[in-house]
């Protein structure tokens, strides 16, 4: 029973969920180092290969899970690992949310939401800061992220064609 | 029984609030801070710039991907349990079955060369998209005067994008001082 795979997914996407401050990409490389290294779920390559397909398919990045559990045990493993990941972690959202909301005008509510929002805005910088590092590794790709930025901070367009013109540029060898 | 927090002047369905996320979920490439910052603020206005910071901050301290944390406070703010649930159902429910169809035409064709020379220029975009959003999102604190906010914006920002320490020391080291300093300043 213990060595089935569909309660080693829900065992250990359960566990990481709860370590998971900072969001998917911070989980990555533990991920990396038990699917690969721990479990031989999947070779280096295929987990490469899984982390881009999620990265281009639309949604949170922590979809990647989705992958690994369809990967190992078939979409019952999709569901098991991704309910694995969000569930326990979601209820304390939903249960930290009520109370959060019931306590609206405690003063010491409204000294921890003061407190928490510049960490929250360095985090989001620090994030946006270490994924520009990776992706712009050459002046065109540094000119799409200064573009994309300059167009949806100062203008109403849809950001969707940024990424329109930007993938077109990609596939055809610029970037 | 105390009441929930009071409903913002324009208060979302369910149905609304479902098909909200659909539509952040599904534009959300390389991230889907953005496009819910972008639809819950500008489009939609269920929410003033402070009050998603503040969601937003309140997401990101609790364990678990961010974003799905947000669906669930945001949901259960605006509709209870059931919102919650909707609000969830509409982030997660798209991209689940467009990344196993995406998986299953990858390991049918495999063209991991197109795709990832693709990726190249959306992740670019998507950098720039989530610069613009930083920006937006910390404007308001950093027009404010003898306030020590952005102090703590830019020790954490440091500590993470220039020492590479670890997120949840960085966060767990300077929340106490950041709290306590916004308690004093009450």
């Amino acid at each position: 029973m213990n060595s089935s795979p569909l309660t080693a997914l829900a065992g250990y996407f359960a566990l990481l969920s709860l370590f998971a401050v900072g969001g998917a990409n911070a989980a990555i490389p533990e991920m990396h180092r038990v699917a690969v290294d721990v479990m031989h779920w999947m070779s280096d390559r295929q987990f490469a290969d899984m982390f881009a397909i999620a990265q281009v398919s639309p949604g949170p990045n922590i979809i990647i899970v989705t992958l690994i559990g369809y990967h190992v045990a078939g979409f019952a493993g999709a569901a098991v690992a991704t309910t694995a990941m969000c569930g326990p972690t979601c209820l304390m959202a939903f249960v930290v949310a009520r109370t959060w909301d019931r306590f609206k005008d405690a003063p010491w509510r409204i000294a921890i939401q003061a407190g928490l929002v510049p960490l929250s805005l360095g985090l989001i910088a620090a994030s946006a800061f270490v994924l520009a590092r990776t992706a712009d590794h050459n002046v065109y790709a540094g000119l799409i992220t200064a573009a994309t930025a300059a167009v949806a901070y100062f203008t109403r367009v849809n950001p969707l064609w940024m990424f329109v013109v930007a993938g077109v540029l990609g596939l055809s060898g610029w970037l | 029984m105390p009441q929930p927090a009071a409903p913002p002047a324009i208060r979302p369905s369910l149905a609304e609030l479902f098909r909200a996320f659909v539509t952040m979920s599904v534009s959300g490439f390389g991230g889907v801070l953005p496009w819910a910052r972008r639809t819950i603020v500008e489009h939609k206005r269920w929410m003033t710039t402070e009050e998603f910071n503040e969601t937003f901050a309140l997401s990101q301290f609790l364990p678990g991907p961010n974003v799905v944390n947000f669906s669930v406070v945001f949901g259960s703010r605006f509709g209870g349990a059931p919102g919650a649930a909707v609000a969830l159902a509409g982030l997660m429910g798209p991209p689940l079955v467009i990344v196993i169809v995406l998986a299953i035409l990858y390991a049918r064709f495999g063209d991991i060369e197109a795709l990832s020379r693709i990726l190249a220029g959306i992740t670019a975009a998507a950098v720039g998209l989530l610069i613009a959003v930083v920006a937006k999102m910390a404007a308001p604190m950093f027009l404010e005067r003898w306030n020590s906010a952005p102090v703590f914006a830019i020790m954490a920002f440091t500590g993470v994008a220039i020492m590479n320490w670890p997120l949840p020391y960085v966060f767990l080291g300077l929340a106490p001082f950041s709290v306590a300093l916004a308690w004093f300043k009450r």
